[in-house]
C-alpha cells in the first residue's frame, strides 16, 4: 500500500505530470530514487525533453552527466539496453533536482545536449571516452582524459582494471613506447553479496 | 603587405601557473587570446575504475587525492552519499565534527588558493602568510587522523575517532588569532594598486553565462547568485549554524577574490559555534551498528564478537542496499558530487564523481578570449583548478 502511495506522490511531481502531459510514451518509466525523482525517457527524445525541462521548470544547471556500463549490474533484464546515459539537473532558482536517463546500445547515437547548456561539452566527451558512446551533434567529440592515442574504453566492464598496454621507455629508440601489459589483476578481496555461502 | 598569421603558443604542462599539469593551446592574434584549448588528462589515474574493485571501505582514502587540497570536503560527500543508501545518519556529536573539519577544510582551501593566485600574478608575500596558517591546521589534521593531508577521517556513519583531549582549545586559539591573519591578507591586496589592476574586470562572467556553463560555489557566488548548498539544500548541522554568504556583483576575478576572502571569516565563525557546541556535548562519533563501522579497539580485544565484527569489517566489508543516489557538497570550490550506484554487494557497481573544477576548467575558453596573454594566469588562479579532481 504504501509503495502505491508513494507511486501517486511521485506522479503528482509538477515535472513528472508535465513531462507524461508533454511526451506521453516518450516518458518510459519514472521512479523516486533517495534523494530525487529519476526519469527514464526515450533515448531519440532527450534534447527535447532537456529543452522542455530547462525552460518550463528552469533547470538551467546541467550538473552531472556520465555514462553507465550495464552489462554486469544483477537487476538488468534481458533486453535492456547496455549503456545508460544518466543527467543530473540542478535548478537554482526552485532548489529542485532530477535525474534523467537513457538506455544506448553499443552503436546507437545520442543527441548532445551540448545546444541546451554548453557544460555537457565535455561531459559528453568523458562518457565518449570511457565508455564508447557516440554524441551526435557533437562540436569537438574527441578523447579528453585518457592519452594521446589511447585505445579501448577504459570505464567498460569488459576492460581490464590492470589495462591492455604499459608505457615503457625505450633506449634504442630513446622515446616511450607502448608493450603489451604483463601485470595481472589481484583481487584480495572478492565482491560478495549478502547472504550468499562462499564455502 | 604580408600575411599575419595566429601564433599558438603551448602552455604548460611544466607552466608553474599551470596548476600542476594542464596543457594549454593559446592561439595568439598578438598579445590577445583568440582561443584557448585545454589539454586534460594528465593527471587521469582511473580512480572511477578503481571504485569499482575495492570494497566501501577501501574506498575512503582515493577521495583525500581528488582536490587535494581539501581533503575532507571530498570523504564529507562520500561518506554522505553512502548514508544515504544505508539510510543511516550519523550521531550528532560527528555531524558537528564534520562541520567543524568541513570549515577549517575551506580556510584551508582558500587559503593556498589566495597563495597560489597572488603569486601567479606577482605577488610574492601573500604566499608566505598563507602558509603560515595552513600549517596550523594541518597540526589539528594531524592530531585527529594521524595525517597532515591525506586524512581518510570522515567515514561512512561518522567518523573514524573522537577528537584528542586538548584539540578544541588549540582551534579555539586558531579561530580568535584568524581574523586578524585574514586582515593581513587584505592589507596586502584588497586596496593594492597593482592586484586591481591585475584582477578588476578580468574574467567577467554573468549571470546566464554562469548558470550555462555549470559555475558552482565561489565562482557562481561571484556572478552574483546567492547559492550556497550549505544554506539551500543542508546537510548535517548546517542549518543550524548561523553564517552569511557572500556574493559578489559584476563577475570579475577582484569579485572572486572578495567572495573567497569573506568566505574565510564565514567559516571562522561556523568553526567557533561547532567548538562551543562539542565543548558542551560528548557522545558517541559513529554509528552503534558494528556491521557499519568498526568497534573500539579496546571491545576487540575482550569481546568475541567485536572481534568477528572488525574481521568482517576490515576484510569483506558492509554490503549497501541495491539503489543509487547523488549527494553533493559545498565543497570550497564548487558543488562536489558523488553519483553511485550500489548494486547490493560490498562493492560499489559504479561512482560517479563530480568535480567542480572540470565544469570551471571548461569555461577558460570562454573567459579568457579578447584577453591578454598574461590574464589567462589570473583566470585560471581565480578559478581555483586544482588537477587531482579536474582528471580524476
Amino acid at each position: 500500500m504504501s509503495e502505491e502511495m508513494a507511486q501517486n506522490e511521485l506522479e503528482a511531481v509538477a515535472e513528472v505530470v508535465t513531462l507524461r502531459k508533454r511526451f506521453g510514451d516518450q516518458v518510459l518509466s519514472v521512479t523516486q530514487s533517495v534523494d530525487c525523482p529519476v526519469v527514464t525517457v526515450a533515448r531519440e527524445s532527450i534534447v527535447d525533453v532537456c529543452h522542455f525541462l530547462k525552460s518550463e521548470h528552469s533547470y538551467d544547471q546541467m550538473i552531472d552527466l556520465c555514462g553507465v556500463d550495464m552489462s554486469e549490474h544483477p537487476s538488468r533484464a534481458e533486453g535492456d539496453a547496455r549503456f545508460l546515459v544518466v543527467y543530473n539537473l540542478l535548478s537554482i532558482e526552485l532548489n529542485r533536482r532530477i535525474r534523467l536517463k537513457i538506455g544506448v546500445n553499443d552503436r546507437d547515437l545520442v543527441d548532445s545536449t551540448v545546444e541546451v547548456w554548453p557544460t555537457s561539452n565535455w561531459f559528453e566527451r568523458e562518457a565518449f571516452d570511457m565508455y564508447g558512446i557516440i554524441f551526435k551533434h557533437h562540436p569537438d567529440l574527441r578523447r579528453i582524459l585518457t592519452d594521446y592515442g589511447f585505445e579501448g574504453y577504459p570505464l567498460r566492464k569488459d576492460f581490464p582494471l590492470t589495462g591492455r598496454v604499459e608505457m615503457f621507455f625505450d633506449e634504442a629508440q630513446w622515446r616511450c613506447v607502448y608493450r603489451p601489459n604483463k601485470v595481472e589483476n589481484r583481487v584480495l578481496i572478492p565482491k560478495a553479496w549478502p547472504g550468499v555461502d562462499r564455502g | 603587405m604580408a600575411e599575419i598569421k595566429n601564433y599558438t603558443l603551448n602552455f604548460g604542462p611544466q607552466h608553474p601557473s599551470a596548476h600542476g599539469v594542464l596543457r594549454l593551446v593559446l592561439e595568439l592574434d598578438g598579445e590577445v587570446v583568440e582561443r584557448a584549448e585545454s589539454h586534460i588528462g594528465l593527471l587521469h589515474r582511473g580512480t572511477e575504475k578503481l571504485f569499482e574493485y575495492k570494497t566501501y571501505q577501501q574506498n575512503i582514502p582515493y577521495f583525500d587525492r581528488f582536490d587535494y587540497v581539501s581533503m575532507m570536503a571530498n570523504e564529507h560527500a562520500y561518506a554522505l552519499a553512502v548514508e544515504k543508501l544505508l539510510n543511516i545518519e550519523a550521531p550528532e556529536r560527528a555531524q558537528y565534527i564534520r562541520v567543524m573539519y568541513a570549515e577549517l577544510t575551506r580556510i584551508l582551501n582558500h587559503c593556498l588558493w589566495l597563495g597560489a593566485a597572488a603569486l601567479d600574478i606577482g605577488a610574492m608575500t601573500v604566499f608566505l602568510y598563507c602558509f603560515r596558517e595552513r600549517e596550523d591546521i594541518f597540526d589539528y589534521y594531524e592530531e585527529v587522523s594521524g595525517a597532515r593531508m591525506h586524512a581518510a577521517y570522515f567515514r561512512p556513519g561518522g567518523v573514524s575517532k573522537d577528537l584528542p583531549e586538548g584539540l578544541l582549545e588549540k582551534i579555539q586559539g586558531f579561530t580568535e588569532r584568524f581574523p586578524g591573519y585574514v586582515d593581513e591578507y587584505e592589507t596586502l591586496l584588497t586596496e593594492n594598486r597593482i592586484w586591481k589592476q591585475r584582477t578588476v574586470d578580468i574574467g567577467t562572467v554573468d549571470r546566464e553565462a554562469a548558470l550555462a556553463w555549470g559555475f558552482s560555489g565561489p565562482m557562481i557566488r561571484g556572478s552574483g547568485i546567492a547559492w550556497d548548498l550549505r544554506k539551500t539544500q543542508p546537510y548535517d548541522v548546517y542549518d543550524r549554524m548561523d553564517f552569511d554568504i557572500p556574493v559578489g556583483v559584476t563577475g570579475d576575478s577582484y569579485d572572486r577574490y572578495l567572495v573567497r576572502v569573506e568566505e574565510m571569516r564565514q567559516s571562522n565563525i561556523i568553526i567557533r559555534q561547532c567548538i562551543e557546541w562539542l565543548q558542551k556535548n560528548p557522545g558517541p562519533i559513529k554509528v552503534d551498528d558494528h556491521k557499519l563501522t568498526n568497534p573500539s579497539r579496546a571491545s576487540m580485544k575482550s569481546d568475541m564478537e567485536s572481534l568477528i565484527h572488525h574481521f568482517k569489517f576490515f576484510s569483506e566489508g558492509y554490503h549497501v542496499p541495491e539503489g543509487e543516489v547523488y549527494a553533493a557538497v559545498e565543497h570550497p570550490k564548487g558543488e562536489f558530487g558523488v553519483y553511485l550506484i550500489a548494486d547490493g554487494s560490498n562493492k560499489p557497481y559504479r561512482m560517479k564523481v563530480r568535480a567542480s573544477g572540470f565544469a570551471h576548467l571548461q569555461a577558460l575558453d570562454y573567459m579568457c578570449r579578447g584577453h591578454m596573454i598574461a590574464d589567462v594566469v589570473t583566470i585560471l588562479g581565480t578559478q581555483d583548478i586544482v588537477f587531482g579532481e579536474v582528471d580524476r
